[in-house]
Parts: structure tokens; C-alpha cells; sequence
């Protein structure tokens, strides 16, 4: 590994610093705020922001800026968890259907094609509808609905290093296709998913956020962005500050991983 | 050409049975029966429309009897009868919405082509300028941006602080008085803002499609034999470069139709235009679960329907793919 340049990758840079920004900000949470973000308070309302509220509070006298902190745990938790199974189906998938080709390559990329005809997110709606909202859920069906794409390009790269000596040599003298597929092609195929899930986490966030918004996602009292911004919209003609904060803060977190994703992938392109 | 098509419409065939089936097997996620829910919703719901129900759903019948009786109705787009309390046809609720979604979604397809191509080949041609730089600036904040969000700041800015436009709905409330000149201009007036969030969301991954590609076409020996030619730039840059970086940029469109369908919901709800992603949003809600799997596979119809075009018009605008 080659070592990170300011000048080269400053992309990179950027966005893993904002990243790992707001994964502090998750982690520390109660020790940089000290109202609970779910306290209501009768007496405060809509107050605009101020030195001891810095972000204002909303229609319970709840303080915004501890809100949108603790906001940030749940995008943080959605985004890896729904990342994480969608990496996680559609790596196997794409190895399978690179490794075995044929009819396995058919029937898998076939259904690959599937799931993409659906309009994703009226798919998930439509999973909501009949199952009932919740974080668990919606982590769960963004992850469903989300690993087309990883498949798509672990299969590409997969059918790159089939045909690599190496692996030719470890069919020969008799290595079982299991280990030949995890040993010897995994790791091999394992920098360009690391992009694609970092590339990833922006969309399941910005999805996650769509979803509270539309109050299908995070439930209240649990603070998340999106449903912040739900009551920021009912109350957009004199609390613009609801609606402010929280949205900079999805805005800022997706460029984030946007950042690091693509500074990533130049970064390992580099490598060689 | 006819040949082409023809093959494509054959392809087809098992993905749109593959949609039945995941479609279907959504419906059975629905918790218990769908016939309890329905009464708990409904508390006038007789035990003779309970019988009804249960036989339009055929809920008696072995799942595989189920899913052969659903897709008989589905392939003549019987989707039952709303549970909500208008009671009407799914199809007929979904026809009367469809026109405005597909509308609104055409013009923004028309204006994001219109844009982003040039705005594509140009930073690439370009590239490193201050007009590249400045585009990729843009197209970041394009892919990060939560677009209901964006929509709120502009409905507070240009609907609120500026007033210059109105915030919600399609018409105003005295639509009806208005002259044929003041109907035009009021409808424009309301989905100006709508149509301005989607197509600044859709260029972002367009333009940035169409920068590669030109950049692609760029590094061709066909350009630069044309360049040892004393071809001007000009005819380069329109009749060579522009060109040759539309043909993915066709593929691209018809691949964004899902994603532009989906926000249609949050378009919809958030100005409140009556279209199909508001009825699919207020479904959703209701647990009207027949105008629910109705929206559903229309949706996904249109989204095959949309490729196809794309495909056909890929294959119209390059022979080798006739062809091959």
C-alpha cells in the first residue's frame, strides 16, 4: 500500500475526514450534548437557535441540535447494516455466477435483471406497506432491494481472475471450489466491492431518509434526519430551522461517502 | 430493425413473469389474511363481501391455483377493487393518475437529455477548466443532495420568501375562471419547481455518464486521424464527439426511468400533485393493498417498456447493434 498523499488524494482525504467526523459525532453523542434528545419540553418551543440551543428546538421544545446528533447513529446504523447485506447477497451471487457460468450465470443474472425492473423504491414502499415501519425493516428491505449492482460487478471482476494462471493451477492440483472461490478469488475481487459498498452508503442513506420523511422509516420519538424534516415541513413558514439542519447534515454525510468511495477507487487504482 | 425488436420483446417475456412472481409473493407478506385486515378497516364489511373477497383472492385455493388466478387477472390489469372507501377499480384510479406522472416525467427526461448531454461532452472536452471543475462540484452535490429536502428549501425560498411560485397542487383554486392562455400558464407556473428538482437531480448522473463516455471517445485514433486531417474542433466536438457520446447516454435514460418513477413519491406527496406516486403513497397508508400491487406492477411495466424504447432507439441510432 501506497501512502496517502495530500496532494494526490485529497479526495480521499476530504471524505474520509467527513465520515469520520459524523462516526464520532455518532459515538459521542451524550458527551457532546447534554439535553436528551427526546425530552419535551412545553416551554420551548419553536425557539429559534440560540446560544443554548444551537440548532433552536422543534414543536416539543425538544432541542434540535441533540437531535440531529443522535440522528446521525441512526443513519450511521441503517446505512451499514442494509450495506452489509446487500454486499453481502450480492457478492456471493456475483462470484457464484462469474466461477460457474452457464446455466448458474443465467439464472442468476436473470434475476438480477428482475429486481431491477422494479422501481426500487416503490418496491420497498410496497415491503412497508404489508409489513409495518420500523429500523429493523427498513434496514432489512434497503438491503433486499439494493445488491443488483454489487452482483453486476463482482461477477465482471470475477470473470477477470477466473481465467488467471493461478487459479487454474489451484483447479489442477485438485483445491476444492469452495476454497478456490473464498482463498483465491475473493481477495482478488475484494477492492472494488470495498468501493462499491462505500459508494453505496450514501444511497441507502438518503433512501433511509426518504422513507422517515414519508413517516414509512425511523418511528418518533427516535430522532432520525428524515423524520425531522417531516415536521420541518409542517412548520417550514416560521421554524426554517427544522428544516435546515438536518438536511445539511444528509447532504454532508452522503458527499462524504461519495468522497471517500471515489478517492478510494483512485487511491487502489494508483496501487499498482 | 423488425427482427431486433421482435427478439427484445422475446427476452422480455420471463423477466415480466419473474415481476408476477416477486409481486405476488410481496402481497403474501401482508400479516395474517388480507381478509382480516380488511375488516378491521372496514367494520361495515358484510360476511357476503367477506366471501367475495376471499374469492377474488381466491384465498381457499393452494398457492400456485392463487398465483395462476392472479396472473390470468393480471394479464387483462384486473387488479380487484381499492379498499378505499371510494371503492372503485384499481385500474380505473391508477388511469386517472398515470397521464400526470408520466407527463411530468417525460418533460423531465426531455430537459435532463437536453442538459446534461452537452454539459457532459462539454467538461469533457474541457477537462480540468474551471468549467469542468465547476460541473463536478455540481454533479457531487447532485448525487448527495436528499432531493424531497432540496425541494423543501426551494418551495421555502421561491414559494415562501420570494413568493414568485406557488407550492403545491397543479392548478390554482380559480383554475376553472381562467382564460386558455392563464391555464397554460398556470400549470406551468406550478410544476416549474417539480420538474426543476428531478431534472437537477437526473443530470447529475447523466452529465457525469456522458463526461466519461466523450472522454472515451475522445482518446479514439478515428479523432485523432481527423484532428491529422485539419478536421476544425467544431466538427469534432458536434458531428464526431457529441454523437458517438449520445449512445450510452440513450441506454442511461432508460435505466434512470425506475429511479424517476420512484421519486415520484416524494415529488407527489411533497407538492402534492395528484399523480400515480401520490396514490401510491396514500395506498401505502391505508394498507389499500389492491391499488398497492396494481401501482407496483404498473410501475414495473413502465419501467420495461421504458428500456425497450431505449434499446429500440440505441439500435435505430447504431446499426452494429441491428446487426450483430
Amino acid at each position: 500500500m501506497r501512502r496517502l498523499t495530500l496532494k494526490k488524494d485529497l479526495i480521499l482525504i476530504i471524505g474520509l475526514s467527513i465520515v469520520l467526523f459524523f462516526v464520532i459525532i455518532a459515538i459521542f453523542a451524550p458527551l457532546i450534548t447534554k439535553y436528551n434528545p427526546e425530552e419535551i419540553n412545553i416551554l420551548s418551543t419553536f425557539e429559534p437557535p440560540s446560544r443554548e440551543h444551537l440548532f433552536g428546538t422543534d414543536e416539543l421544545g425538544r432541542d434540535l441540535f441533540s437531535r440531529v446528533l443522535y440522528g446521525s447513529r441512526v443513519s450511521l446504523f441503517v446505512g451499514f447494516v442494509a450495506v452489509g447485506i446487500s454486499v453481502f447477497i450480492g457478492a456471493i451471487l456475483g462470484l457464484l455466477s462469474g466461477f460457474y457460468g452457464r446455466f448458474v450465470d443465467t439464472i442468476i443474472m436473470r434475476f438480477t435483471d428482475i429486481m431491477l425492473a422494479f422501481p426500487s423504491f416503490f418496491l420497498i414502499l410496497a415491503v412497508i406497506a404489508f409489513l409495518k415501519p420500523s429500523i429493523i425493516n427498513v434496514m432489512i428491505i434497503i438491503g433486499l432491494t439494493g445488491w443488483m449492482g454489487v452482483a453486476r460487478l463482482v461477477r465482471a471482476e470475477t470473470l477477470s481472475v477466473v481465467g488467471r494462471e493461478y487459479v487454474l493451477a489451484a483447479k489442477i492440483s485438485g483445491v476444492s471450489s469452495f476454497k478456490i472461490l473464498f482463498k483465491h478469488i475473493l481477495p482478488n475481487v475484494a477492492s472494488p466491492i470495498f468501493v462499491i459498498a462505500t459508494l453505496s452508503m450514501s444511497g441507502v442513506i438518503l433512501t433511509e431518509s426518504s422513507l422517515s420523511f414519508l413517516g414509512l422509516g425511523v418511528q418518533p420519538p427516535t430522532p432520525s434526519w428524515g423524520n425531522i424534516l417531516t415536521s420541518g415541513k409542517d412548520n417550514i413558514i416560521f421554524a426554517w430551522w427544522l428544516s435546515l439542519f438536518p438536511g445539511v447534515a444528509i447532504l454532508m454525510t452522503a458527499l462524504g461517502y461519495n468522497l471517500f468511495g471515489e478517492g478510494l477507487r483512485d487511491y487502489l487504482d494508483k496501487k499498482l | 430493425m423488425l427482427k431486433y425488436i421482435i427478439k427484445r420483446l422475446i427476452s422480455m417475456f420471463p423477466i415480466l413473469i419473474g415481476i408476477t412472481i416477486i409481486s405476488f409473493f410481496v402481497m403474501h407478506l401482508a400479516p395474517g389474511d388480507t381478509v382480516t385486515i380488511q375488516q378491521s378497516l372496514n367494520p361495515k364489511y358484510s360476511e357476503t363481501a367477506r366471501e367475495k373477497f376471499v374469492k377474488m383472492y381466491n384465498l381457499d385455493q393452494p398457492i400456485y391455483k392463487q398465483y395462476l388466478i392472479w396472473l390470468k387477472k393480471f394479464a387483462t390489469l384486473d387488479f380487484g377493487d381499492s379498499f378505499s372507501s371510494d371503492g372503485r377499480k384499481v385500474i380505473d384510479k391508477i388511469g386517472d393518475r398515470l397521464p400526470i406522472t408520466l407527463g411530468l416525467n417525460i418533460i423531465s427526461m426531455i430537459l435532463i437529455f437536453i442538459i446534461a448531454l452537452p454539459l457532459g461532452v462539454l467538461s469533457a472536452y474541457y477537462r480540468n477548466s474551471i468549467f469542468d471543475k465547476t460541473v463536478t462540484i455540481i454533479v457531487f452535490i447532485g448525487f448527495a443532495i436528499p432531493m424531497f429536502w432540496l425541494a423543501l428549501m426551494c418551495m421555502y425560498f421561491f414559494g415562501i420568501v420570494l413568493g414568485w411560485l406557488p407550492i403545491s397542487g397543479l392548478t390554482s383554486y380559480n383554475f376553472d375562471s381562467l382564460t386558455l392562455t392563464g391555464k397554460i400558464a398556470d400549470v406551468i407556473k406550478h410544476i416549474t419547481l417539480p420538474i426543476a428538482i428531478t431534472v437537477f437531480g437526473g443530470i447529475a448522473s447523466i452529465s457525469r455518464f456522458g463526461r466519461t463516455s466523450t472522454l472515451e471517445v475522445l482518446g479514439q485514433d478515428y479523432i485523432m486521424s481527423a484532428r491529422a486531417r485539419g478536421v476544425s474542433e467544431k466538427t469534432i466536438l458536434f458531428r464526431y464527439a457529441l454523437k458517438n457520446a449520445m449512445l450510452p447516454i440513450v441506454t442511461i435514460l432508460g435505466l434512470s426511468i425506475p429511479g424517476l418513477i420512484g421519486s415520484s413519491v416524494i415529488f407527489e406527496s411533497v407538492f402534492s400533485i395528484p399523480g400515480m406516486g401520490q396514490l401510491f403513497y396514500q395506498s401505502v397508508m391505508m394498507r389499500d393493498y389492491p391499488t398497492v400491487m396494481g401501482i407496483l406492477v404498473i410501475g414495473s411495466l413502465l419501467t420495461l417498456i421504458g428500456n425497450l424504447i431505449a434499446d429500440i432507439a440505441y439500435a435505430y441510432i447504431d446499426p452494429r447493434i441491428r446487426y450483430s
